[in-house]
């Protein structure tokens, strides 16, 4: 919990499909942001792992698409929203394992089908609204508590 | 483990974070999939990783990884040298496979992350 109150703040970062030299430095500028107001640690490193894992996706599978950070009312919203292909099924991208990454992608290291079941495991709540065609919209929040919500075992 | 531990174990040279030396890692972690090393715990940890590219940095400063070591001898691009510079995460490259550097880490006392993964 920052020692002056939590801020309120709107943040809007742009995301470029297919730019593999800058994928993740969003989610470094997120992850800096709320280390700077002073969130604690464990909760920076889930919200970091929720906009890196949204960031991947759209970089790998998306259009181009903004990530916007929102602080209000002791939540933690990240809103991703890109104009790309849009997800099919989406009941099946949030199963672990399903994937439809190129094998180029999976050299990356990404691409094995844990992005949104890992976001789903660090948010409070994630929120999906995609089509075919009508690109994808992820509404993800974390509450803001006194502990950061330690999952670590 | 201190990094001094590690870089001796390993035969490992150091690239970025030579005045780091004697700070601790709490476990250790290996994996070449980014996906799974962002599923945790990664908190304080070593990182080994076959992997050699810009996204093993990212991944480990998002996740919060203690320090990275490049299995296999690789050697890390100017680029990602300059980014783990930048977010002071040392960066070290052993000469000694995947399996071999664990193994060697292990026998020392270092352990693993000791999650069981929830089926």
């Amino acid at each position: 919990m920052p020692a002056h109150g939590i801020p309120q703040l709107k943040r809007s970062f742009k995301i470029e499909a297919r730019d593999f030299l800058r994928a993740g430095e969003v989610s470094l500028q997120v992850q800096r942001t709320l280390k700077n107001i002073g969130f604690d640690e464990e909760l920076v490193r889930r919200v970091a792992i929720c906009a890196y894992e949204a960031e991947m996706n759209v970089v790998l599978h998306g259009g181009n698409g903004v990530l916007t950070l929102t602080i209000h009312s002791g939540n933690i919203d990240l809103h991703v929203v890109d104009d790309g292909p849009g997800i099919e099924n989406i009941e099946l991208a949030l199963k672990e394992g399903y994937s439809t990454a190129t094998p180029e992608q999976r050299e990356m290291g990404f691409g094995a089908g844990m992005g949104l079941p890992n976001i789903k495991k660090n948010a409070d709540s994630l929120e999906v609204e995609s089509g075919k065609g009508a690109g994808t919209h992820l509404k993800v929040m974390l509450k803001v508590t006194k502990n950061g919500g330690d999952m670590s075992v | 483990m201190k990094l001094a531990d590690i870089k001796e174990t390993l035969h490992a040279e150091v690239i970025v974070g030579h005045e780091d030396l004697d700070e601790s890692v709490t476990a250790g972690t290996g994996s070449d999939l980014m996906s799974d090393i962002l599923r945790g715990p990664t908190r304080g940890v070593l990182l080994l990783t076959g992997l050699n590219n810009i996204q093993v940095i990212r991944t480990a400063v998002i996740s919060g990884v203690k320090a990275v070591v490049l299995v296999r001898g690789k050697t890390p691009s100017s680029e990602m040298i300059n980014h783990a510079n930048d977010h002071k995460l040392p960066l070290l490259s052993t000469p000694f496979t995947m399996y071999s550097s664990c193994g060697r880490l292990f026998s020392k006392g270092l352990r693993g992350v000791e999650q069981k993964v929830p089926r």
